[in-house]
């Protein structure tokens, strides 16, 4: 079990989807913490995108309480919350595992729709908006200089005013991370960010994710197959199998817990593995508890 | 720093798709041609047919048959001679043009943005000064002012159709209720054209709405079936609810707008006619000029509007929710509202067109607002290039300006209409204008220090 001194963020108390007769997420608990970057990881299919999908409101959880306690904030039940509110007022932000970018605006657009919830305010029901009245271009002003900071940091600033659908796909990474960030959350969900990139693309979003954490101070949570980036780069790590939460530890304990390499790897019974897979296996987990 | 100053998707579209026609002469030329060319004039021979080939003719003692079988065989000779040309010369164009050159030929139309305004500003003074010109009679003025109308709903539409990606075939059901909401309102309540233009807008606005709410879970096509079917019951209200609306009699005796109370009669019982006020001598061309003038002031006043809420939160909402809508709820976005107040704000701007078409044409009834004028209106959207306001001023211009213009031709305008659309949609599938310029540049944004995360 993960402990840790920073206040709690996010807590999954028995969390479950069902369809049909299928439990996605089973009777799943945890806790994630602010500053935090809490890595969901478990072989396919192990319900880590389900997950998220109920974090953020895209699907309803058929049992359990997702509560997020972010600084400065009341406490939001999620589960109960429609998906764009969730979004608005409990600030929670997400990418998605295939990229879902508005393709045919600029890059800059991505950005300032990334900041809808304060224009919008600002521009009173686009009143404001239509005469151009103060509030409003104050607004707009300090929107722009949101999204040039957040252009600035993922290195693309040259590409401001090009549809996004024209980035290569490591850039296209890189913006739906900064709109994500326009929002301006308290908990960031990043799903499979590293999926696609080349090894220094990989490189350069680890240390973007760890900047992040480090001077925003947001939570974040990340789904991710790549294990060099998880264990390089979170704090706490959650293994997932089959919809229930096998492992909830930090990085090292998490490495050598027999039962992550259980679902990673298979079970000595479950197939005759060649004797020096056996023995790695062994090795590894000997070396842990060491 | 400054991003290249190529508009964005001008040459998505290559030149020739790998299967075309094109494609396939090229491999093996004249051979293939003629054989594209037969298999084209045998459809054609095919399609004539049943057009061509036979008509009902009065003899003495009943109907018989006539059998014109010589107009067929024309029909498919003409279709094949024409495709072995068509083919030919598109073959000796290719050869002829260095393939190198070719995307730099397709750019967009009428070039990048900076031409592309001040192409609209001359269309809007050409327009502003249309009336004085040598060649501008009555005849042309009315039917600039049709056209107007047509720009305006053109521009109404663009923002559920173009912006926020909603399919809307029934959009001349709140063309109507702006129509109906004037005549009724000025007749039965005696209210003038400038308070019922708003209240016109209101009430479309509110249909608008209506309509929004039923239809907000749904996408493409059964959006567009949805749409259509609510056009279809204003339609069938409108002329069933006799002692409202008259039925299919319409309303007829609609008050004429007049200048801020001075009507434009030759005498008027109370106060000052216009020409009276301006000492003028009296002649009907001043209303005709006058309603150009107040379709003109609506059509930019739609413009301007739709222009500056492109640029604000909601507008790029709407662009947003066009793209992709579950990328919008991450984000905080309100599907439901965002789109409700696309379907409200097109409505209100075919309320005020309504409006204004009632007091033009003094007389409305339910044939005018047929499915076919929102086949027109979508279609003015669409071959304008989804999204672009000047090129649903040029749709316009082609689609109801020219078969006005070419009514001797009689049923054969519907016939060159037809004509026009496939052409246009094979010269530019995605319309007239069909790349889109960001609503906001970084390069265009002062910088100001020290701020920003």
């Amino acid at each position: 079990m993960y402990c840790s001194s920073r206040p709690a963020l996010l807590t999954v108390d028995h969390l479950s989807m069902r369809f049909g007769g299928l439990f996605a997420v089973n009777d799943l608990g945890f806790t994630a913490y602010g500053s935090e970057i809490t890595a969901i990881i478990g072989p396919n299919g192990a319900g880590k995108t389900t997950l998220f999908n109920c974090l953020t409101g895209f699907y309803k959880p058929s049992v359990g309480r997702i509560a997020l306690t972010a600084p400065g904030a009341p406490r939001f039940l999620l589960e109960r919350m429609d998906g764009y509110r969730i979004a608005r007022d409990a600030r929670v932000a997400r990418t998605f595992q295939n990229i879902r970018l508005f393709p045919g605006m600029s890059v800059l657009e991505n950005l300032l729709v990334g900041q809808h919830t304060p224009l919008m305010r600002a521009s009173r029901y686009s009143l404001a908006g239509l005469l151009g009245l103060r509030g409003y271009r104050l607004q707009e002003r300090r929107s722009l200089d949101t999204a040039r900071y957040w252009l600035d940091r993922t290195g693309l600033t040259a590409q401001a005013d090009q549809p996004a659908g024209s980035l290569p796909y490591g850039s296209q990474r890189r913006l739906e991370i900064a709109r994500a960030m326009c929002t301006e959350p308290a908990l960031l969900c990043l799903d499979e960010p590293a999926a696609g990139l080349n090894p220094r693309e990989s490189l350069d979003l680890n240390q973007l994710i760890l900047d992040i954490r480090q001077e925003q101070g947001i939570g974040i949570l990340l789904i991710e197959h790549d294990m060099s980036v998880v264990m390089t780069i979170s704090d706490h790590v959650i293994v997932l199998d089959h919809g229930s939460l096998i492992a909830d530890d930090d990085p090292a304990g998490v490495r050598c817990d027999p039962a992550v390499i259980r679902a990673y790897l298979g079970t000595a019974e479950d197939e005759d593995l060649p004797t020096e897979v056996a023995a790695d296996l062994n090795r590894t987990a000997a070396g842990g508890r060491s | 720093m400054a991003a290249p100053s190529r508009s964005p998707s001008s040459s998505t579209s290559s030149p020739t798709p790998p299967g075309s026609a094109l494609e396939t002469v090229r491999q093996a030329p004249h051979g293939r041609i003629l054989l594209d060319a037969l298999a084209a004039g045998v459809l054609a021979a095919l399609l004539a047919l049943p057009i061509l080939g036979f008509r009902l003719i009065e003899v003495t003692g009943g109907l018989a048959l006539d059998y014109r079988f010589r107009l067929v065989g024309l029909a498919a000779l003409g279709v094949f001679a024409g495709r072995i040309l068509v083919l030919e010369a598109r073959l000796a164009l290719a050869a002829w043009r260095p393939a190198a050159a070719r995307p730099e030929t397709r750019r967009t139309f009428l070039g990048a943005y900076a031409s592309r305004q001040s192409f609209g500003w001359i269309l809007a003074l050409l327009a502003l000064i249309l009336p004085w010109l040598p060649f501008a009679d009555r005849n042309l003025i009315d039917k600039a002012t049709l056209l107007l109308i047509y720009v305006m709903l053109g521009w109404g539409l663009n923002v559920v159709v173009g912006l926020a990606g909603l399919l809307d075939l029934g959009y001349v059901a709140f063309y109507a209720v702006g129509a109906y909401s004037y005549a009724l309102l000025s007749q039965n309540f005696g209210l003038s054209f400038w308070v019922c233009l708003p209240l016109a807008g209101l009430l479309a606005a509110v249909f608008g709405m209506l309509l929004g709410f039923p239809v907000l879970r749904l996408r493409g096509d059964y959006l567009a079936i949805v749409t259509l079917g609510f056009g279809e019951i204003v339609r069938v209200i409108l002329l069933n609810w006799q002692d409202v609306t008259g039925g299919p009699n319409g309303v007829s005796g609609i008050q004429r707008p007049s200048f801020f109370g001075h009507p434009f009669t030759a005498t008027t019982p109370t106060g000052t006619t216009f020409h009276d006020l301006f000492g003028l001598p009296f002649s009907p061309d001043h209303r005709i000029i006058f309603l150009y003038y107040l379709s003109l002031t609506l059509a930019l006043a739609t413009n301007l509007v739709t222009l500056r809420i492109r640029r604000l939160p909601i507008g790029r909402a709407w662009e947003a929710l066009r793209e992709d809508e579950i990328a919008c709820r991450s984000l905080g976005i309100d599907p439901t509202r965002t789109k409700l107040s696309a379907f409200a704000t097109g409505a209100m701007f075919a309320g005020f067109a309504g409006s204004f078409f009632a007091t033009r044409q003094g007389f409305i009834s339910p044939e005018s607002f047929s499915f076919l004028e929102s086949a027109i209106i979508l279609a003015i959207v669409v071959l304008g290039g989804l999204g672009s306001q000047i090129g649903i001023v040029l749709s316009a211009i082609l689609l109801v300006g020219l078969p006005e213009w070419f009514r001797d031709l009689q049923q054969y305008r519907m016939l060159a209409f037809g004509g026009a659309m496939v052409l246009i949609m094979l010269w530019r599938p995605r319309g007239l204008m069909a790349s889109r310029d960001p609503t906001v540049r970084l390069a265009a944004v002062p910088t100001s220090p020290g701020t920003g995360g």
